[in-house]
């Protein structure tokens, strides 16, 4: 048995069994920290050689235990899966790496190892909706790794935590239903919970009022677990309470892979198949991401703590990522795809540099974190870099993704012309809301009487950086995920326009 | 060293003297020589290049390309040689300049004074080197940022306020109007390039050639056409250095320069003024030029006053770039550089009044002149070069445009031209008038001479030039004449 061959299983399995293990370890080591960080670092190899042999080889197909599909559980491998696999495994093992130590000062050290514990199912369960090809085991992992997520946000050191956690919690299980009564639908007129044998299926049913049910229930199900507008309300608060490395993970590809299956089920199952469907998609989905990137810059604008200016800023970004899907070209998705692996990198290094602020300050509060600048110079540095790209800078990942953005609205002729103007307009907006961090910070005196802190710890900051030049150096050369990217949109386009 | 390494160097050259600033920024003597030993660097690269550029040659060098026809890349062509000789030129006077009068007047975070002037003329030789619009645009933007924190640099809540003023006009134009203009372009023709003869052609006309045209007038919000010209009186607030260098040469000039090159190089003159909808610049710039000069009659501070002027002067060169006779298209690149020599010296001169005698306002300089006579002997050659008198500078760009102007029968720019020099006549003269040949109607309070040496010196030097150059325009013209053949 040839285990590069098996990578696909093992990309789930290894976190999957190394879960429990965790559990298991004694809280006063450092030793559930580094095997988490190991098992998180080999899942992050698993991704690296699975890209390299879809760049060279194309979809990988895999049969659990030899039984073929539609009987026995598949997983499908393209790109645009692999693209996903890199940003989760990416920003889990570097949340680790930065995060080790404020998690120590962050959460009970007798907590840390069902902590680890729950991040490594967390893991699991987002690689294993990636790989997925089946719409049910979707379902199981999201289930596996929602419910880890909550631990995980649960744990942070504010008691508003826990409140936030119960919005999340309960957001999230009507999302997984609604999308689970949407899988049941269309199992009952299909009778196949395989995504590829679903799309095959679907052309033969001749009753589709069922199916359109099931199309917008799985539509706002995943909405609801991707926060978009006007399902985001349990975001913010999630990401602002949670441990800051938890922080990190979550921000940088937890919603994402909502929006993957969203996208993925969407162009697969139901596009082909349903005569009309785009359209209602576009018109569905348009407006609300337009709602998003401007009501949540201008939430943010006004947004006095730092994280959940943040994560405001966030509800603006997948309103951005599912712009590019909903206008339904080759433009359109390939600024979605690429703007999930952009938007990972920057939300981690703002995150990153966030938390490296909070566990100085012990504050996220914009007012208190006046002269950050000079106190914390490599921080607040890596923190306006980090910034510019979200703005969309050119030399940054943002202006790579806004460019494909922009240039896919500008095939809709003056639609598209106002779509570009309230996306500009949108860009404004962020570069007010970071602008005021940067003012704060860099040119208004300190608190008074306040102690200046040290700068946070070198491994912190060389991890940051790291992020950081990561921006730029997708920013100058786009090649991987413009060629991943470039890869999939034939494949879920169709042959369509 | 191989051109394209010397390009290299000569865009970063100030960054890094930037980073050494801010590692000498203890020991203020080392922290003065780095600057001072950059900025003759800089000007020895930038000017070397001359011969070369004389000769034919474009040295070219490309970054990185990120997506097809989307790259970071600089090539020199005589435009920017132009701007780019003009701005590392007056870096060394004004460097002399800023030592006399930040320790003149005791200025705090010096160092962040030095550092940000660094990093802005990096972006400016950017500015002047682009080979592309992105590359420009980029240059751009770091220089309204590089900028902030020195219009900023009082740090009270007057001037946070004008430089908050100053870059939201600023950046809201360039990204609200200019980003939009240029992916719009990048749509059309597929490329950003600049190449002579423009890339537009066949790919737009009529009103949407003239709608593209205004995104990019008001886009660039530095050359201060107006409506967007608020941003540089409320520049004022900066120290003076910053207000002479950037706000009358640098920042200014990347505003006129973008302008000229997207005409020259993105357009293509002969195409877009061939079409319809595209004569509005041409009122636009008159009216500019007319109004600002209005309301510099009005002002009561000197530094606003020379402000409006800088205004006014902008729009001649957006003029002459759109006359497009060629003779006029001369006097764009040498009003670039006239009114660089003449309006420096006007603010070296504001600044010098203020370091000795703190002196800011039009009606308290009666009988200045009799204790700052080197200061305003230079000051008058500096407003007789506004005005276009010889045998100052701005005698020669004016005497092309209105060349350009009568060759075309224009008699709109022709009315134009006579009008504001008559306006520049009634704000200058009565200054130079109340200074050398008035009594002082209070005496000071305290009994003050010339400015420090360093500052003195500056705006001698630079009045100089503002002669010279009407003698000695050479180079300029064949740089000129070479831009016209077609590169």
């Amino acid at each position: 048995m040839n285990l590069l061959e098996q990578l696909p299983a093992l990309q789930v399995v290894v976190p999957l069994l190394m879960a429990p293990l965790v559990a298991m370890l004694s809280g006063r080591g450092a030793l559930p920290w580094l095997l988490t960080t190991l098992t998180s670092a080999a899942s992050f190899v698993i991704a690296v050689l699975l890209t390299q042999q879809v760049l060279a080889d194309g979809p990988l197909f895999y049969e659990m235990g030899g039984w073929s599909v539609p009987f026995g559980i598949g997983l499908a491998i393209g790109p645009f899966a692999t693209l996903m696999l890199l940003v989760v495994t990416g920003a889990s093992t570097l949340a680790l790496l930065w995060g080790g130590a404020s998690m120590d000062h962050e959460v009970g050290r007798s907590h840390l190892p069902l902590l680890y514990s729950s991040w490594l199912m967390a893991l699991a369960g987002l690689l294993g909706i990636v790989v997925s090809g089946d719409a049910f085991n979707i379902f199981v992992f999201m289930e596996i790794s929602s419910l880890a997520s909550y631990v995980l946000v649960a744990a942070g050191p504010d008691r508003r935590a826990l409140t936030a956690t119960f919005k999340y919690l309960i957001t999230g299980t009507v999302g997984a239903t609604f999308y689970l009564i949407g899988v049941g639908y269309i199992y009952m007129m299909t009778g196949t919970l395989n995504l590829a044998d679903m799309a095959a299926r679907l052309g033969e049913v001749s009753e589709l009022a069922p199916v359109l049910i099931a199309t917008g229930f799985i539509l706002v199900g995943l909405g609801l677990k991707a926060a978009l507008f006007p399902m985001h309300a349990w975001m913010p608060n999630a990401y602002t309470f949670a441990p800051s490395a938890v922080a990190v993970f979550l921000a940088a590809c937890s919603t994402k892979v909502a929006l993957f299956v969203l996208i993925r089920f969407d162009f697969v199952v139901f596009q082909p198949n349903l005569a009309g469907h785009g359209l209602m998609f576009t018109s569905f989905l348009l407006p609300l991401c337009v709602a998003a990137f401007l009501v949540g810059s201008v939430i943010a604008v006004f947004e006095s703590d730092l994280k959940r200016l943040l994560g405001y800023s966030s509800v603006a970004q997948i309103g951005y990522i599912l712009l590019g899907a909903s206008l339904l070209s080759a433009a359109g998705t390939t600024a979605a795809m690429l703007h999930m692996f952009n938007h990972a990198l920057i939300k981690a290094a703002l995150f990153m540099a966030a938390g490296a602020l909070f566990l100085r300050y012990g504050s996220m509060r914009l007012s208190d974190l006046a002269g950050a600048g000079r106190a914390m110079p490599w921080t607040m540095a890596g923190f306006a870099l980090a910034g510019l790209s979200l703005i969309g800078v050119p030399l940054t990942v943002g202006f790579i993704s806004k460019w494909y953005l922009i240039l896919a609205a500008l095939e809709h002729g003056v639609g598209g012309a106002v779509l570009v103007g309230l996306i500009l307009l949108s860009s404004l907006l962020a570069v007010i809301y970071i602008w005021k961090v940067i003012e704060v910070a860099y040119f208004r005196e300190a608190v008074e009487g306040a102690t200046v802190p040290a700068e946070a710890p070198v491994w912190m900051l060389s991890l940051l950086w790291l992020v950081v030049l990561g921006n730029f150096w997708f920013g100058i050369d786009p090649s991987l995920p413009l060629s991943l990217a470039g890869m999939e949109v034939p494949a879920l386009l169709g042959g369509r326009p | 060293m191989s051109p394209q390494m010397q390009l290299l160097l000569a865009v970063f050259l100030p960054l890094l003297g930037a980073v050494g600033i801010a590692l000498a920024g203890r020991w203020p003597n080392l922290r003065e020589s780095v600057t001072l030993v950059t900025a003759v660097g800089l000007m020895l690269l930038v000017w070397s290049f001359l011969p070369q550029v004389l000769a034919g040659e474009r040295p070219q060098l490309v970054l990185a390309e990120m997506l097809p026809g989307l790259s970071i890349a600089f090539r020199i062509e005589p435009l920017g040689m132009i701007f780019a000789c003009l701005a590392s030129l007056l870096w060394i006077v004004n460097s002399v300049y800023s030592i006399g009068y930040m320790r003149g007047n005791n200025e705090k975070h010096q160092t962040r004074f030095y550092v940000c002037f660094g990093i802005a003329l990096s972006a400016a030789i950017g500015v002047a080197f682009a080979q592309n619009l992105l590359t420009l645009f980029i240059c751009y933007e770091v220089l309204t940022i590089s900028t902030y924190p020195l219009v900023a640099h009082k740090g009270d809540a007057h001037s946070v306020r004008q430089a908050r003023v100053y870059m939201g006009i600023l950046l809201a134009t360039s990204i609200g109007l200019m980003l939009p203009a240029m992916i719009w372009t990048y749509a059309l023709a597929g490329t950003l390039e600049f190449t002579p003869g423009g890339i537009l052609e066949g790919h737009i006309e009529g009103p949407l050639l003239g709608l593209l045209l205004l995104l990019f007038v008001f886009g660039v919000g530095k050359a201060a056409v107006m409506p967007v010209h608020r941003w540089l009186p409320a520049a004022m607030v900066a120290p003076t250095p910053v207000s002479a260098l950037l706000h009358a040469v640098a920042v200014v000039k990347a505003g006129v320069f973008t302008i000229t090159k997207l005409i020259v190089y993105l357009f293509g003159p002969e195409f877009l003024f061939s079409q319809t909808g595209t004569q509005w610049l041409l009122y636009a710039a008159c009216f500019t030029i007319i109004a600002a000069s209005v309301i510099a009659l009005r002002q009561t501070n000197l530094k606003r006053m020379l402000a409006y002027s800088t205004v006014s002067q902008l729009s001649y060169v957006v003029m002459a770039a759109v006359l497009l006779t060629p003779i006029s298209q001369i006097g764009t690149a040498l009003h670039i550089l006239a009114h660089g020599f003449g309006k420096i010296t006007l603010f070296f001169a504001a600044g010098a009044i203020y370091t000795a005698s703190k002196k800011t306002e039009l009606n308290q300089l009666y009988g200045i002149a009799r204790r700052m006579p080197w200061t305003m002997a230079a000051f008058t050659i500096g407003a007789l070069s506004m005005i276009g008198v010889p045998p100052t500078a701005g005698a020669v760009s004016k005497w092309y445009i209105l060349g350009g102007a009568l060759g075309t029968q224009n008699m709109l720019v022709v009315f134009t031209l006579v009008a504001s020099t008559i306006l520049n006549c009634a704000y200058f003269l009565p200054v130079v008038y109340r200074a050398w040949l008035r009594d002082e109607d209070v005496a000071p309070k305290k009994d003050h001479g010339e400015a420090p040496w360093p500052a003195v010196l500056a705006l001698t030097t630079t009045a100089l030039l503002t002669l010279g150059f009407f003698f000695f325009n050479g180079p300029a013209l064949e740089l000129e004449a070479q831009m016209l053949a077609g590169d």
